[in-house]
């Protein structure tokens, strides 16, 4: 056994943790990235990258698949073929898996897998973390081995490892997703002698002597008929029976070696417990701390971890009950609808009723059983709510089922919950950071923890909160440290020390309610010191004075400025931290930062160290006690989260989830399967731009590019009559519209000043300049802070100025910024380069629009709670907008498409059949009608409308009765179906594939931005060679797949390739092309990401340098031509101009191959060169006009005119 | 024949060598410029700007969206493995060692005391052979005076001086009001070499975009007259070693530049245009014009028309000026011949 100076201790997350031990256990690692788990699949490609080797000696060979369901697949190969093998995943990637889980499990094959438990996507996705997808693997055939904290995680995941060689039965190790994913705690580290001591040889043995091999030839995987499928099925038992004996026996061997005892299923608690709770995963740990102080109250309780959950042993869970157990409350975190109960639940009883039937019993009584559900989705799971289910076990009459931590006042199922039940122990130092997801809070937080972990005996714990939004997002670090061990699975409601790096927040978050009495408040705060608490809200102000907290304020930015660190300000705050909070002696925390610094910055150079150490050393010249005056509350009363004039789902329900009090919300306020009101996103005024765009109107050419590449839609144009000014606010900006279509017209170019991020891409693409001062354009980025309530007014005035007739204007990429966004304030990244064509999108006809979204970046800033950036125009008519999944959104669109037509189809029947009664002139009119154009769709829209009034008058005929239920869909719909190349190019890309093929009038969006973006830079087949990526470290050295061209190959597929903001009019040309091509149509688009590494105000002039240097063709494939004797592809950009190295250079992801390995960078943009040179000669070669072909840049008209 | 020059304290086989340039970054290049015969090979310079801004950028790209989404902690693989772009530098300088066998001389570019200058220290580190230091600087402040710009440039000079041990050479602009009093203040430092001259890579406009564009534009033998007058003037008078730098094309070029005073002359537009193996048309050149007038050596003809000893001092100096102006006939050329 190890004594405890021998062991490493290392501050880390669960999934380093994990990660840790699985990567030095195996040999073939092959990994899909899902969230929460995608860090394991980074950690073990790194390392590998690194060369580190498993405690054989041999690097494993770590691949990134298309899919789970690929993952599984080739794991199941490398087993089979004698490999150790292992895999990490979640949520519906484990789903993905399941059917290879049962051939592996079937086979009786060593392997253990590492899973983030997670929620699976029901009504609405969720990333967060629970046990629904563990839960549906139960039936599989493999182990399931729970581990309930950081140390477990390293621990289990070992013993898994160990065991399943044993045992032939294959692991799942899970642990909580998010709760213990990410959770950092201070642990042991098992060395590799640890883990040789723990793997036997003969087992790694044996399991090679099963590998296929024609050396020695067997055959798997054989059909069995009704005759022998049965017995060959029930082989196996045995494995099972001995399995359970086999963990234990392994986990009495682990706690030989490193003095950690584990058990099957872990009793804690009074010896004469009553009551008693049975859990799994971080909740145990809850649990535990839980009844540990309910015993200290005089409480016979106690709680029973479960650690190996199949295969379930009866025997074992009878034995680890204390007998005089009387009730028992067994928590599931997953959910079961319509089941007797869930599976913890309905296992527990079946135990306890089978040791009865089997008289092995050790129970005076057969002890209550009561189920109850909690924590599903990341949601809180307190001591409070654990005190609440012992309560309810002391009621005469308990809930048989319950909830608990949510008020269901639906169904009454939910326990109550007292809020005063706090246990948390004096010794244990709490600390709450609130920072911007910019700020480098989190980073310094995570620093903080590991020298506090290290520097010191204290057991630490730190976790941390991220927002929904990509931009402008708010982070919650919660810090604990005491000498105890930490099992408090929480949030902090009650912290020692507060901390605010942000100002902002102090209005839109109740910080200070997270300060306990006497508590120390730390704050950023822009003003002088004297100014600070007058800029303060006033409830703030009050629970200040009443909870006695001592303040401390700090300038930070202007400290960071001071020694050359910018906007940083994550090294003057986390000093801070240390010399207020007292947690280490002030010089030695100093030194210890510094250290850390110079850990983390010794490759990027000594100056960067240079900064930090100035930053350390100033930051305290800044820092000072804030005076509370005497006559305390002074300040502004808060405003409300939204504003007044707000729906009231908004004011109900958004506005709760937006100040961070959603957990509050009561079931019967949710909707009850998911469907959500669209247009929420612009109540959130989030104010998160420093500056804003300013319109020169006497500049401007009104050409709307602005308009047009702004991500957010938070620069508009509108043309109106001069009659709409009528009480325009002062200073309202208006000018003559240019335009000579619509002379006598006023136009106006609006900013929504809240609405903002402040990207700077308007100004960037603005081709206005001041003939004597070329700096300036005719739109500027100015403070936003002295304009907010001025243009917030404008903007206001501007939004009830009524929208242009669409027949009037001319769709090109000017008109197109007339039509009113029907997505807009999204949560995308500032700058970001896909949401441009989204909106674009939804301004050509979005009215008419419905999509299928692949989960990822799109699904997320689209459909990410609490607001909805896709909305309704003044007639109600906007983008009908769903998810499925992230593998199935082409058939999923396909699906819209087929149910669209059968409606419409139906539809035009039932007005056949309803001719006599109509006018026969009218129906023909409706059905012939020409819907290729908006004014189309309009008069169709009259049409129906009147067929409406009509079919009112036919009093209660059914099938009039049908047809007004059916009527709309004679108005035609386009079904369009969006994702990033992460769907297109990999995992959907099967059904993509057969939806194109299939010949159906969908189109679909491909927003390309080379990468996974949502999950962090894993490297997709979309991937150019020669960038960086996650699992292409070294810089991809296969080429970009070529999805257009193989599209093209149908030969019936409308195919383009865009930039918008290399060639605005292409996009706009091309959208509309797609729309009007009566059969499947693809647009691939190049789309500027933050996973690039540059900054994001430069897009457009990447999109131009792509285009020009040949990296990113821009075409059109249009079948329609050849009917005009044209070739259907036609090249909508040059020859590559030499600028390829150009365009690498200025993107972090290329420029970092350079940078570690010149030669390795010069021979991938070489072949990168070749490519991109190749690629345009074949383009250019099938572009060529073919003998009776003419060559003209005109398109023909739609071809079918009548859609149905 | 003996074509030997001591440049900097080093004993070089000749005069010509590679100037700063980005020659040098390509390892097979640099093996083709010492097979063409290049004495030494200088490196591109690693600017101040890059050292301190790279490391920002590049920190801020790694940084700037890290722990905020819970989906993506970070974006890009694990920073760790990756140097930044000044230790590419350093790498490059190891690597160039490794390949040629001439000295490798690096070259740092910037005028602020700071954190840069460490990098002085870790070139030393990293092999190189000696150290160029281009103090480039353009005042645009009316309160910049020309004491404060040399003191500052002194300042630079002797930081580096005092860091390192290496052979160090000033690389300096021609536009000072007494360079002679610049040479002998930097001399005090303890340099050991001067560097005449840097190029200002003037910024152009374009008119299309109405917006100023960088623009390189290589130079070409008219450039070397200015770079001969002051070779001669500073030859003799100042200790330092002396290097041209800027408009030698031709093998006559590096012929009067060394008789203006040059130990060393940097070559880098000719080889950009004509490639590595335009050092050896040079260099042969040389020998061959050596050998028709009957040189021995270079060394006998290094200075020989510098002021101290040139026949006709006043050529370089006023009288040159008054020889250009009369030189004129006062004849105005129209625009309409081309």
């Amino acid at each position: 056994m190890h004594s405890p100076n021998q062991l490493q201790m290392i501050a880390l997350e669960a999934n380093e943790a994990a990660a840790s031990v699985a990567h030095r256990l195996s040999e073939v690692i092959a990994i899909y990235p899902i969230t929460p788990s995608s860090a394991m699949g980074e950690f073990a490609d790194e390392w590998s990258s690194q060369n580190r080797p498993n405690i054989w000696g041999m690097v494993p060979r770590v691949v990134e698949m298309q899919s789970e369901g690929g993952a599984a697949g080739a794991i199941h190969g490398a087993l089979q073929a004698g490999a150790l093998a292992t895999t990490f995943t979640a949520s519906q990637g484990l789903l993905l898996m399941i059917p290879n889980m049962y051939k592996i499990a079937g086979e009786l094959t060593s392997f253990c897998m590492h899973v983030t438990a997670r929620a699976l996507a029901t009504h609405a996705l969720s990333i967060f973390g629970d046990h629904s997808d563990v839960m549906a693997c139960r039936q599989t055939g493999f182990a399931m081995l729970c581990a309930s904290s950081v140390q477990e995680a390293h621990d289990m995941a070992c013993i898994a490892h160990a065991a399943t060689l044993e045992s032939r039965v294959p692991f799942m190790h899970f642990f909580d997703g998010f709760r213990t994913s990410h959770e950092i705690a201070k642990i042991a580290m098992l060395a590799d002698d640890d883990l040789r001591a723990m793997i036997d040889p003969a087992g790694v043995a044996a399991h090679r002597q099963r590998a296929l091999t024609p050396d020695r030839p067997v055959l798997r995987g054989t059909a069995q008929n009704p005759d022998t499928f049965f017995q060959a099925r029930e082989a196996g038992n045995p494995f099972y029976l001995e399995c359970p004996g086999i963990v234990e026996k392994t986990m009495d061997r682990f706690a030989a070696i490193t003095g950690r005892p584990y058990s099957l299923f872990e009793y804690v608690g009074h010896p004469q417990a009553k009551r008693v709770m049975v859990i799994m995963g971080s909740g145990a740990e809850t649990a535990h701390e839980t009844v540990d102080r309910l015993i200290r109250d005089g409480e016979e309780v106690g709680v029973l971890k479960v650690r190996l959950y199949r295969p379930f042993s009866v025997d074992r869970f009878l034995a680890a009950l204390p007998a005089s157990v009387r009730s028992i409350a067994v928590m599931d975190r997953t959910k079961e609808p319509g089941g007797i109960g869930e599976p913890l639940f309905l296992d527990v009883v079946a135990a306890l009723y089978e040791g009865q039937a089997a008289g092995s019993s050790r129970f005076a009584k057969q002890p209550m059983v009561i189920g109850g559900r909690y924590g599903l989705g990341s949601h809180e799971f307190t001591p409070a709510m654990v005190k609440a289910a012992f309560d309810e076990l002391n009621q005469a009459h308990p809930k048989p089922h319950f909830t608990v931590g949510i008020n269901d006042d639906v169904t009454k199922g939910s326990l109550p919950v007292s809020d005063d039940f706090d246990i948390e122990p004096d010794d244990v130092f709490r600390a709450v950071f609130f920072g911007l997801g910019a700020d480098g809070t989190v980073g310094a937080n995570k620093n903080s923890i590991k020298i506090i972990g290290e520097e010191t005996d204290f057991n630490t714990q730190g976790y941390f909160v991220y927002d929904s939004k990509k931009s402008g997002a708010i982070t919650i670090s919660h810090l604990r440290f005491g000498p105890r061990p930490i099992r408090s699975a929480y949030l902090i409601r009650q912290a020692n020390f507060v901390a605010c790096h942000q100002f902002q927040f102090m209005e839109k978050f109740d910080i200070v309610g997270y300060a306990k009495e006497g508590g120390v408040l730390l704050l950023n705060a822009p003003f002088e010191l004297d100014a600070v608490w007058a800029h303060l809200p006033r409830e703030v102000q009050k629970q200040i004075v009443e909870k006695k907290l001592r303040v401390y304020v700090i300038d930070a930015l202007r400290a960071a400025r001071e020694v050359g660190m910018g906007g940083r300000i994550n090294t003057v705050m986390q000093t801070c931290f240390f010399a207020i909070s007292g947690v280490l002696p002030r010089d030695q925390a100093i030194a210890k930062i510094k250290k850390a610094i110079e850990k983390t910055y010794a490759k990027k150079g000594p100056e960067m160290v240079r900064k930090n150490f100035a930053a350390v050393d100033g930051a305290l010249s800044h820092v000072h006690e804030l005076a509370i005056p005497a006559d305390g509350a002074i300040g502004q009363p808060l405003p409300p989260t939204v504003p007044i004039e707000a729906p009231d789902f908004v004011k109900n329900v958004t506005a709760m989830i937006l100040a961070g009090r959603g957990d509050l919300l009561p079931v019967s306020a949710l909707p009850v399967d998911g469907t959500w009101p669209v247009g929420t996103a612009r109540w959130e005024k989030r104010n998160i731009a420093t500056d804003i765009p300013v319109w020169e109107r006497e500049l401007c050419i009104q050409c709307n590019k602005c308009a047009f590449a702004c991500p957010h839609a938070a620069i508009r144009a509108k043309v109106f009559p001069a009659e709409s000014l009528a009480g325009a606010p002062e200073g309202f900006a208006s000018t003559d519209y240019n335009a000579p279509d619509l002379r006598g017209m006023k136009y106006t170019l609006q900013v929504a000043p809240e609405d903002c991020t402040g990207c700077g891409i308007c100004v960037a693409v603005c081709p206005a300049k001041d003939k004597s001062m070329p700096k300036r354009k005719a739109i500027n980025l100015a403070p936003q802070a002295p304009l907010r309530r001025r243009e917030a007014e404008n903007f206001k005035f501007f939004l009830d100025i009524p929208e242009i007739d669409r027949a009037k204007v001319r769709v090109d990429v000017k008109g197109s910024q007339l039509f009113q966004p029907l997505f807009e304030f999204s949560g995308a990244c500032a700058g970001c380069g896909e949401t441009p064509y989204i909106k674009l999108l939804t301004q050509l006809m979005g009215d008419r629009l419905l999509i299928a979204n692949a989960t990822g970046c799109s699904s997320i800033y689209g459909g990410n709670l609490p607001t909805t950036p896709y909305c309704a125009n003044h007639e109600g008519r906007g983008p009908a907008w769903s998810n499925s999944l992230f593998e199935d959104n082409a058939e999923y669109g396909l699906g819209m498409r087929l149910a669209v037509d059968q409606h419409a189809a139906h539809a035009r029947q039932l007005l056949g059949r309803l001719q006599p009664p109509l006018d026969e002139e009218f129906v023909g009119r409706i059905l012939n009608a020409d819907q290729t154009s908006d004014s189309g769709i309009a008069a169709q829209r009259t049409l129906v409308a009147e067929l409406r009034r009509k079919l009112a008058s036919l009093n209660g005929s059914p099938e009039a009765k049908q047809l007004a239920l059916l009527a709309d869909y004679l108005v035609y719909k386009s079904v369009w179906i969006i994702g990033g190349d992460g769907w297109a190019y990999d995992i959907g890309y099967g059904g993509l594939d057969h939806v194109l093929a299939s010949g159906a009038d969908v189109k679909v969006l491909v927003l390309d931005t080379e990468v996974y973006s949502n999950t962090g830079g894993q490297q997709s087949k979309s991937t150019p060679i020669g960038a960086a990526a996650k699992f292409a470290a070294a810089g991809k050295s296969s080429p970009k797949k070529d999805l257009g061209l193989l599209a093209m190959a149908y030969g019936n597929i409308y195919v383009a390739q865009v930039a918008f903001a290399a060639k605005d009019v292409h996009t706009v040309r091309a959208m509309q092309e797609a729309a009007s091509y009566p059969g499947p149509a693809l647009i691939i688009a190049y789309s500027h990401c933050i996973a690039h590494g540059y900054d994001l105000a430069l897009g457009p002039e990447q999109h131009k340098l792509a285009v020009a240097s040949g990296y990113w063709p821009l075409y059109r494939y249009d079948p329609r031509r050849r009917a005009a004797g044209q070739n259907p592809l036609q090249l909508d950009s040059g020859a590559p101009n030499n600028q390829l190295q150009q365009f690498m250079v200025n993107e972090t992801r290329f420029r970092m191959v350079e940078q570690k390995n010149p030669d390795r960078y010069k021979m991938l943009s070489e072949k990168a060169r070749r490519q991109v040179a190749d690629r345009y000669a074949l383009y250019r070669q099938l572009a060529e006009p073919s003998a009776g072909q003419t060559q003209t840049a005109a398109v023909p008209p739609p071809t079918a005119k009548v859609r149905t | 024949m003996n074509l030997t020059t001591t440049y900097l304290g080093m004993e070089l086989a000749h005069p010509l060598m590679v100037g700063a340039s980005p020659l040098a970054d390509d390892l097979d290049t640099a093996r083709r410029l010492e097979d063409a015969g290049a004495s030494a090979i200088v490196m591109r310079s690693l600017f101040e700007e890059q050292i301190e801004g790279e490391h920002d950028a590049n920190v801020e790209h790694f940084e700037m969206f890290a722990d905020s989404f819970p989906e993506a902690l970070s974006f890009f693989p694990a920073v760790s493995e990756f140097a930044m772009s000044p230790d590419a530098y350093l790498e490059q300088i190891r690597r160039l060692k490794g390949a040629v066998h001439v000295p490798v001389i690096a070259s740092l570019n910037g005028l602020r005391i700071s954190g840069w200058l460490r990098y002085a220290e870790l070139i030393e580190q990293a092999g190189a052979d000696a150290l160029e230091l281009n103090v480039y600087h353009v005042a645009t402040e009316a309160r910049e005076t020309m004491y404060s710009i040399e003191q500052q440039i002194r300042e630079v000079a002797r930081n580096v001086r005092e860091a390192v041990k290496l052979p160090l050479a000033v690389k300096l602009s021609p536009f000072f009001t007494s360079l002679p009093h610049v040479a002998m203040e930097l001399r005090t430092t303890g340099i050991d070499g001067l560097v005449l001259f840097n190029r200002f890579y003037q910024p152009d406009i374009d008119l299309d975009d109405v917006s100023v564009v960088p623009r390189l534009q290589l130079s070409d033998s008219s450039e070397l007259l200015l770079r001969l007058r002051w070779l001669a003037i500073l030859s003799g008078r100042c200790t330092a070693s002396l290097a041209v730098s800027g408009g030698v094309h031709t093998a006559a070029d590096a012929i009067k530049a060394i008789m203006a005073g040059a130990h060393a002359v940097q070559v880098v537009s000719a080889l950009l245009i004509h490639g590595p193996g335009r050092l050896k048309v040079l260099l042969d050149g040389l020998k061959a014009w050596l050998e028709e007038h009957e040189y021995e050596s270079i060394r006998q003809m290094q200075g020989c028309l510098s002021l101290a000893h040139c026949p006709d001092p006043g050529a370089f100096e006023r009288g040159n000026y008054m020889r250009v102006l009369n030189s004129w006939n006062g004849r105005v050329h129209h625009a309409t011949s081309d």
